[in-house]
């Protein structure tokens, strides 16, 4: 069964025609009453307006966060931990509803917002509240009565500005960490993706407290600025390039407020000659881990977007590689059985052109796709690609930066040493993926891999208590894990003598 | 003499109308994830320039940036760059106006790297 669009008779879900800010519990227009249209990348139609916020408007949600932070940071973890719960309740009750708003808002399939997004987002919530339920501090004798406690008090007011391939999800990996430590977030979404996080916002109306999530919508220079450079955040964080990364982390070096960064990777995908030594179910696994460089439409910090193939099986790996790659099933983002939407953006789509064009003039073979996907009908103005297959070396443009579409760049290593100074020889540490039945193999590889994730004989799965987090370029800090509430508490330390006597030094 | 960065017309236009709004402009050539590939465009001075970065030459009168390390992927191809409709990305001046910068890029030939002493001539 077809999803029906938004609006649509026997829909599972109608976006207003115009967004407000959700500030203090409430629905707040913009102070200079502008707003911006909102397109649909499933056919390139408007199809909500949002605020186009200003300073004006990131101030009035920090006064709200403000407002509620100290009573906020001051409940108890087990009544926070209730709060969570009952958001993620609420969530899963409105599963499909999040699902259409988020493929609506995005491009991306059903099948992956019902499967992935939305699961995923409720999972986290479920999560941070037992870690925050669970988190003990902790106390060291220090020998004649003096004891040192530790605590953990929540920064207060944080900023989070969050990237448009996962727009929900994104924003759960920030916001359950942040509000389960006890502190009170303005969170400004990307402003390709503006829509589907309000959708949630209203659901949880009553739920959350007012002022404890404030959502202010814009553009990076107009709302995404005056927030990350605010002197009234305690913290900042960010998903999305290195040029803003950087920018934002020289804003908090202004502040002296701490930054946590993920900017993404060109993560590369291994798989060793062994992975075709029997024709069985790891085979077919190894196959499909391939050709996730598809999935999301490519849209991912993490996606495999090089893959390394070692030469004894090359040319068998790659035939079956590109028969499954040209499996992929291309259509409405609403059908269930689609495989691949669309691109998230005109811009974007231009982008990944611009990549066919640079990966050919190097010199690149195109194995399979290359070309804009034209759907027709309904979908004759949505940002659709073929999935692409790039053959090249590791020194192609094509095979350092980040496509962000569905391409991968493919070439083939000798030996162990060769994998590893390919998978090491980028700006960027991420994820990478390593395919072998060899253990040996794997633990020395991924040991020597220099990403912060390293998915062996498996890929793209993102379960909440995994950490998830950069090294070289690609950011500072770790997410999806209870390690996360350390970015977004102090601690506490209160040395205390239980001894009546002086210390003899005066 | 070969340059390591061009502009198109569509993007000068638009480089113009932002002067006319924000003043002296400045560009830096991103990396990485979501809107990674590309150029931010900001008021001149609003991003810290380092000693590691590489002042690749100048668009419309604005010097144009990149970090040393993505110079040292990118040095063999010219920069482009170009306007589409869009959203802009992260803090860059244009995306209020519905249009972004793109990147697009070259392929510099044998001769034109020696020129630019970016590979020798044996």
């Amino acid at each position: 069964m077809v999803y029906a669009n938004p609006g649509d008779s026997g829909s599972k879900m109608t976006y207003k025609p115009k967004y407000e800010n959700y500030i203090g519990g409430k629905w707040v227009a913009p102070v200079k009453g502008m707003y911006f249209e909102n397109v649909s990348p499933v056919n390139g139609k408007v199809f909500t307006e949002i605020a186009r916020s200003t300073a004006e408007d990131i101030e009035l949600a920090l006064d709200a966060a403000h407002a509620a932070k100290t009573e906020w940071g001051t409940t108890s973890p087990t009544a926070r931990a209730a709060v969570l719960h009952a958001i993620a309740d609420k969530m899963e009750q409105n599963i499909e509803l999040l699902a259409v708003a988020e493929t609506w808002d995005n491009g991306k399939p059903i099948r992956e917002t019902m499967a992935a997004d939305i699961p995923l987002a409720i999972d986290h919530f479920r999560y941070f509240a037992a870690c925050i339920r669970t988190q003990e501090g902790t106390l060291s004798d220090h020998g004649g009565g003096t004891v040192a406690y530790h605590y953990h008090e929540p920064l207060g007011v944080v900023g989070q500005i969050i990237p448009w391939n996962f727009p929900i999800l994104m924003a759960v990996w920030k916001l359950a960490p942040a509000i389960a430590a006890g502190n009170c977030v303005v969170i400004k979404p990307a402003e390709q993706t503006p829509a589907s996080i309000l959708v949630l916002m209203e659901l949880l109306e009553g739920i959350v407290p007012p002022g404890v999530i404030n959502v202010v919508n814009g553009f990076g220079i107009e709302a995404g600025k005056p927030l990350a450079s605010n002197k009234r955040i305690a913290k900042i964080a960010f998903t999305g390039e290195t040029t803003t990364g950087r920018l934002i982390a020289q804003y908090a070096s202004e502040n002296l407020i701490p930054v946590t960064l993920e900017l993404g990777g060109k993560s590369p995908n291994l798989f060793f000659d062994d992975v075709f030594a029997k024709d069985d179910d790891f085979a077919d696994k190894a196959l499909e881990g391939f050709t996730l460089f598809a999935f999301n439409q490519g849209e991912v910090c993490t996606c495999p977007s090089r893959a390394l193939i070692q030469e004894g099986i090359y040319d068998d790996f790659m035939s079956k590689a590109i028969a499954r790659t040209e499996k992929i099933t291309k259509g409405n983002p609403l059908d269930p059985t689609t495989m691949l939407g669309a691109q998230a953006s005109n811009d974007q789509l231009e982008k990944i052109m611009s990549y066919m064009d640079i990966g050919l003039q190097e010199g690149a073979k195109i194995l399979t796709g290359g070309n804009r996907l034209e759907l027709g009908g309904d979908l004759s103005g949505g940002y659709y690609v073929e999935p692409t297959i790039f053959e090249g070396n590791n020194s192609m443009r094509i095979f350092q930066e980040e496509i962000f579409g569905p391409v991968v760049a493919v070439t083939k290593f000798t030996d162990r040493n060769h994998a590893l100074e390919i998978a090491n020889d980028t700006l960027y540490g991420l994820g990478a993926g390593l395919w072998t039945r060899d253990g040996q193999t794997a633990y020395k590889l991924v040991r020597a891999i220099q990403a912060g994730r390293v998915w062996t004989n498996c890929y793209h799965l993102y379960p909440a208590h995994a950490a998830f987090g950069g090294y070289k370029s690609s950011g500072i800090g770790r997410e999806n894990h209870k390690m996360m509430l350390d970015h977004y508490q102090q601690t506490k330390n209160l040395l205390v003598s239980y001894d009546a006597k002086a210390l003899g030094f005066y | 003499m070969i340059k390591k960065v061009i502009s198109l017309p569509a993007a000068d236009a638009l480089i113009d109308k932002l002067k006319n709004i924000h003043g002296d402009l400045m560009f830096f050539q991103s990396g990485g994830c979501c809107d990674g590939s590309a150029p931010m465009c900001y008021v001149l001075g609003e991003f810290k320039i380092s000693d590691n970065d590489v002042l690749l030459g100048e668009i419309a009168g604005c010097p144009f940036y990149i970090a040393h390390n993505q110079y040292e992927y990118w040095k063999h191809t010219q920069l482009i760059i170009d306007v589409v409709k869009g959203r802009g990305a992260g803090f860059s001046l244009e995306a209020p106006e519905g249009y972004r910068f793109l990147t697009r890029s070259k392929l510099f030939t044998d001769e034109a790297l020696i020129a630019l002493n970016i590979r020798s001539r044996n």
